[in-house]
C-alpha cells in the first residue's frame, strides 16, 4: 500500500485523505476523471449550439457570410491571442504548483485572471458596438447592407448565444480564479497536493478550446471581400 | 448460504448513527441521500399519478365534460413533465443506485459525496420551479415543448417549466458523473469488471447516457427560454428558423432518456431473477455488454420521433433500421433472464413477481416499439394511442415494475425491516392486472385511430376507454397498498437479517441497515459474481 | 483498482514545451485569420476547421496533459468528440438530404 492515511482532520488539512478513499492517488485520480467527465458534458452542452450554427449556416450561407462581416476581424484575432496567452499563463501556473513554487503560482494565476478579464472587456466592447448598430436580435434588429437580410438575425442570435455562453463560462472561471488565488496566497497548495489548480486548469483550457472554434466560425466565414460564398 | 440471525435494531446503523434534521439535510452519506431522494421522488410520483387520474376520469366519457381542452392540455403536459423528469429519470439511479452502488463494489461511499448531496438540492430546486408551475396554472405544450407553439403561442408558464427541467438535468448529470468515477476508481480489491453485479453494469451504462445526453436537452431548453423570454429567435420560421431543429435537439436527449429509465430497471431484474432462481444469470457477459450496447445505440435512433415531421425520408430510413437494431440487445437480455429461470427452482417472492411481470410487459412494449420503428406503419400510428400504450408498457410495465421489484428486494437492506408478504403479493398482482387493463385497450384504440392529447373522442371509442379508466383505478390501488405496508413495516415489520433472500453480492454481507461506513473492513473479492451454491469465500478483512 | 499504477501526475512538463505550443497557437491564429481573406470557395470552412482542430489538439495534448494521462482520460476525451460528431453529423444528414426526394416541400 502507498502513503498512509493522513492523521490531520480533513477540515484543517485539505490534502488529507477523505474518509471514503483508500489512497491519495485514488483521490486525485478520481478528481481528475470527475473533471474530465464534467468537461464531457460541457462539450455536449456547447455542441447543441454548434449544431444550430451548422444547420443555419448551411441553409443561409449568404446571410451568414454577410452578417459575419459585421464582426471585427482584428479585434477577434486580438482577443483570441489574449485568450491563448491566458492558457499559457494557466499552464505555467499548474507547472509551478507542481514544483511547489507558491509565489510563481500566485503570479501566474493573477496573470491568467487579468488576461481573462481583458478578453471579457474586449467582448463587452464588441457587444456594445453591436447594440449601437442595432445588430442585437429583437424588435429593433437591423443588419445594414447585408445580403439576405431576413435571415441574418439567426446569425446574430447564434453570435450572442454562443459568445454569451462562452463569456458566462469565463466569468464563472474568473470567480473561481479569485478564490484559488486567495487560497494559493494562503499556502493551501503544495507540490504534493495542488489538485484544484490542475483541475481548474482543465476547465480554463476547455473554455479556450471553445473559443478556438468560435473565432473562425463567427468571424472568418468569408473575408475575401467578394461578399458571399461560392 | 447461511443468513445471520436477525439483527437487533439497537446496533449502530446509518439511520440511528446521527439524529436531527440537519444531520439528514447536511449528510454526505450516500445511503441517507438515497432516502432523501426517496421522499422527494415519491412525492412527485403521487402528483404525477393524480394528473394521470384526471386524464382517465376525463376520458371515461367521449365528451370533453370534465375540463375544457386548454385545461386538459395542461393536465397531460404536467403528467408527462412530472413523470419523465421528476420521477422516471431519477427514480432507480438516485434512490437504489445511490444506496447500493458503493455497497455493491465494497466502497465506503461514492467518489464525490458532497456532489451527491448537491444533486439532491438541485433536484429540490427544480421541484420548487415545478410546484410553482403547478400552482400558478401549468403549461400546455406537452412535455415535448415543440416550437413554435411553445415559443410563440402558448399561454402557459413555458419558461418556468423549461427551467424546472433544465435544473433537473444538472441533478441527473451530477449523479451520472459520480457513478462513472465511482465504478472506475472505487471498486474493492479483486472486484474486476466482469465480477461486477449486473446492477452496476446497468448503472454505469445509464450514467454514460446521463453524461452524454442531458447537456443537449439543457442547451435546447436554454435556447427555448431565450427565444420565448427574450425573443431571440433560434427556431422561429419568420427569421428562417427550423422547428424541426428543435425536435432534433430535443430528441437527441429524450430518446436516450428512455434508456436512462429502463437500464437501471433491467439491472434490478438481473439481480432479482438470479436471486430467486438461486442461479448465476445466464449469459452474464452478454447482459453486461448489451447494457453498454443499449446505451451507445440508443443515441443513434432519435429520428424515429421525427418520421412525420418533414425530416428527410432518407434519414428516416436510416433511423428506422437503427431502431430495429437497438431492440436486439434488449431482446438478448429478455432471452437471458428467461434462460436463467429455465429449470431453476424459482421462488415466487414479491420482487420476483414484479420481475416476471417486467419480462412479459417489457417484451410487449418492446415489440410494439418495432411497429412504430417501421416508417410506413408509424405514419398511421404516430400521435395515436398506440404510441401511448407502447411507451407505458415499457415505462410502467417495464421501468416502474423494475423499480417496485427493486424497492421490495432491497427494502430489508435499506430499512432493516421486512414488509407484509401477503399484501405485497396482492399488490403486485393488482398492479399487473390494473396495468394491463389500463393500457392494452389503448393499443386497440390507437390502431382504430384515436388520437392522443385530445380530451374528447368519437363515441365508438368509449368502451375501450372505460376499460382503460377502470384499469387505472385498479393500478392506482396497486400502488397505494405498498405505500401503506412499507410505512407500517418501519415500525412493526419483522427485523430483517443481513441476507433475508439468500442473495450473493457484497451488499448482503453487511448488516441491515448497513453501518454508516458500509463495511467494518474493506472486503476483498476472490470469487466470480453470483456464486450460488459455493461456500462463502468472500473474506471480510 | 485499475490504472492506479500510472503515475501521470508525477510527470512535470518542461516549460519549453508550453512555450513551443503557445508559439504554434499564436502563429496558427494569425494564419487562419489571414487565410480567411483569401477566396478558396467552399474550402474556406474546411481549412478554418482544420486549423482549429490542430490548435485544439495542441491545447488538449499539452496544456491539458492528455498526452501524459491515463488511458481512461484519453478514452473520455475521444468519447467527447465522438459524441459531438454524432450529434452534428446525424442531424445534418437530415438537413443535407431533405431535397433528395425531388418532391416539392420534401
Amino acid at each position: 500500500m502507498d502513503s498512509p492515511v493522513a492523521v490531520v482532520p480533513e477540515i484543517e488539512n485539505p490534502a488529507a485523505l477523505q474518509h471514503h478513499f483508500e489512497t491519495p492517488e485514488q483521490q486525485k485520480d478520481s478528481a481528475t476523471i470527475g473533471m474530465w467527465t464534467f468537461l464531457l458534458t460541457e462539450i455536449m452542452f456547447f455542441g447543441g449550439l454548434f449544431l444550430a450554427y451548422f444547420a443555419y449556416r448551411q441553409a443561409y450561407p449568404l446571410a451568414f457570410a454577410s452578417a459575419s462581416l459585421k464582426t471585427n476581424l482584428l479585434i477577434g484575432a486580438f482577443n483570441t491571442t489574449v485568450l491563448i496567452c491566458s492558457s499559457l499563463t494557466m499552464a505555467l501556473g499548474v507547472h509551478f504548483a507542481a514544483l511547489g513554487k507558491k509565489n510563481l503560482l500566485v503570479v501566474f494565476l493573477i496573470l491568467t485572471l487579468i488576461l481573462g478579464g481583458a478578453f471579457l472587456g474586449v467582448k463587452a466592447y464588441e457587444y456594445h458596438d453591436k447594440w449601437v448598430h442595432h445588430e442585437v436580435p429583437g424588435p429593433h434588429f437591423e443588419c445594414e447592407g447585408c445580403v439576405d437580410a431576413q435571415h441574418t438575425q439567426l446569425f446574430f442570435s447564434l453570435y450572442f448565444g454562443m459568445t454569451g455562453l462562452h463569456a458566462s463560462h469565463m466569468i464563472v472561471g474568473a470567480g473561481v480564479l479569485l478564490v484559488l488565488i486567495w487560497q494559493a496566497h494562503r499556502g493551501k497548495f503544495t507540490a504534493d497536493w495542488y489538485t484544484p489548480i490542475e483541475n481548474f486548469g482543465l476547465y480554463w483550457h476547455f473554455v479556450d478550446i471553445v473559443w478556438i472554434f468560435l473565432f473562425p466560425l463567427l468571424y472568418l466565414i468569408d473575408r475575401s471581400g467578394q461578399g458571399g460564398i461560392h | 448460504m447461511i443468513t445471520a440471525p436477525p439483527v437487533v435494531q439497537t446496533k449502530r446503523n446509518y439511520i440511528n448513527a446521527e439524529a436531527g434534521l440537519m444531520s439528514w439535510l447536511l449528510t454526505k452519506d450516500h445511503k441517507r441521500i438515497a432516502i432523501l431522494y426517496l421522499y422527494a421522488v415519491t412525492f412527485f410520483f403521487i402528483v404525477g399519478g393524480m394528473f394521470a387520474a384526471l386524464i382517465r376520469i376525463e376520458l371515461a366519457t367521449p365528451a370533453g365534460d370534465l375540463m375544457d381542452s386548454n385545461t386538459y392540455n395542461k393536465v397531460f403536459t404536467m403528467h408527462g413533465v412530472i413523470m419523465v423528469f421528476f420521477f422516471l429519470i431519477p427514480s432507480i439511479p438516485a434512490i437504489l443506485g445511490n444506496f447500493l452502488v458503493p455497497l455493491m463494489i465494497g466502497a465506503k461511499d461514492l467518489a464525490f459525496p458532497r456532489i451527491n448531496l448537491l444533486s439532491w438540492y438541485i433536484y429540490m430546486l427544480a421541484g420548487v420551479f415545478g410546484v410553482f408551475v403547478l400552482v400558478t396554472g401549468g403549461v400546455d405544450t406537452g412535455w415535448t415543448f415543440y416550437t413554435p407553439f411553445s415559443t410563440s403561442y402558448s399561454n402557459g408558464y413555458v419558461v418556468m417549466t423549461a427551467m424546472a427541467a433544465f435544473i433537473m438535468g444538472f441533478s441527473s448529470i451530477l449523479t451520472g458523473l459520480n457513478f462513472i468515477v465511482t465504478v472506475h476508481r472505487m471498486r474493492a480489491p479483486g472486484l474486476t469488471w466482469f465480477r461486477l453485479p449486473l446492477f452496476i453494469w446497468a448503472h454505469y451504462a445509464t450514467a454514460a447516457v446521463m453524461i452524454l445526453g442531458t447537456p443537449v436537452i439543457a442547451v435546447t431548453l436554454f435556447l427555448l427560454m431565450l427565444e420565448r423570454g427574450l425573443h431571440i429567435g433560434f427556431f422561429d420560421p419568420a427569421y428562417g428558423g427550423d422547428p424541426v431543429l428543435f425536435q432534433h435537439l430535443f430528441w437527441f436527449y429524450s430518446h436516450p432518456a428512455v434508456y436512462i429509465m429502463i437500464l437501471p430497471s433491467m439491472g434490478v431484474i438481473s439481480e432479482v431473477v438470479s436471486t430467486f432462481c438461486s442461479k448465476k444469470p445466464f449469459g452474464y457477459t452478454f447482459i453486461a455488454f448489451s447494457s453498454v450496447a443499449i446505451a451507445v445505440f440508443g443515441f443513434l435512433v432519435w429520428g424515429h420521433h421525427l418520421f412525420v415531421s418533414s425530416q428527410s425520408a432518407y434519414a428516416g430510413m436510416v433511423f428506422s433500421i437503427l431502431t430495429f437494431v437497438v431492440a436486439i440487445p434488449s431482446a438478448i437480455k429478455v432471452f437471458n433472464w428467461t434462460a436463467t429461470m429455465y429449470k431453476a427452482s424459482v421462488r415466487l417472492e414479491t420482487p420476483m413477481l414484479y420481475a416476471i411481470g417486467f419480462i412479459g410487459l417489457f417484451t410487449i412494449g418492446g415489440l410494439t416499439g418495432l411497429f412504430l420503428a417501421s416508417m410506413g406503419l408509424d405514419v398511421h400510428l404516430t400521435d395515436t394511442y398506440f404510441v401511448i400504450a407502447h411507451f407505458h408498457y415499457v415505462m410502467v410495465g417495464g421501468a416502474i415494475m423494475g423499480y417496485m421489484a427493486g424497492l421490495h428486494f432491497w427494502w430489508p437492506k435499506i430499512t432493516g425491516r421486512m414488509y407484509n408478504q401477503l399484501w405485497s403479493k396482492v399488490a403486485a398482482v393488482l398492479v399487473f392486472i390494473g396495468f394491463n387493463l389500463t393500457f392494452f385497450p389503448q393499443f386497440i384504440l390507437g390502431y382504430m385511430g384515436m388520437p392522443r392529447r385530445y380530451h374528447a373522442y368519437p363515441p365508438e371509442f368509449q368502451v375501450l376507454n372505460v376499460l382503460s379508466s377502470a384499469g387505472a383505478s385498479i393500478l392506482g390501488l396497486g400502488y397505494l397498498i405498498p405505500g401503506i405496508y412499507f410505512v407500517w413495516s418501519l415500525k412493526y415489520g419483522k427485523l430483517a437479517g443481513p441476507n433475508p433472500w439468500g442473495a450473493t453480492g457484497l451488499e448482503w454481507q453487511t448488516s441491515s441497515p448497513p453501518p454508516p461506513e458500509n463495511f467494518e473492513i474493506t472486503p476483498v473479492v476472490t470469487t466470480e459474481a453470483y456464486e450460488y451454491g459455493a461456500q462463502e469465500v468472500i473474506h471480510v478483512g | 483498482m485499475a490504472a492506479a499504477a500510472e503515475h501521470s501526475e508525477h510527470h512535470i512538463v518542461p516549460k519549453r514545451v508550453y512555450f513551443a505550443v503557445f508559439f504554434a497557437l499564436i502563429v496558427l491564429t494569425w494564419v487562419t485569420a489571414f487565410v480567411s481573406t483569401i477566396d478558396l470557395g467552399r474550402w474556406n470552412i474546411f481549412v478554418a476547421l482544420a486549423i482549429a482542430i490542430v490548435k485544439a489538439s495542441l491545447v488538449i495534448l499539452f496544456f491539458m496533459h492528455v498526452k501524459y494521462s491515463t488511458r481512461l482520460t484519453k478514452f473520455i476525451v475521444m468519447c467527447g468528440f465522438f459524441w459531438l460528431m454524432l450529434l452534428l453529423f446525424i442531424t445534418m444528414s437530415d438537413l443535407w438530404t431533405r431535397s433528395w426526394m425531388g418532391v416539392p416541400g420534401r
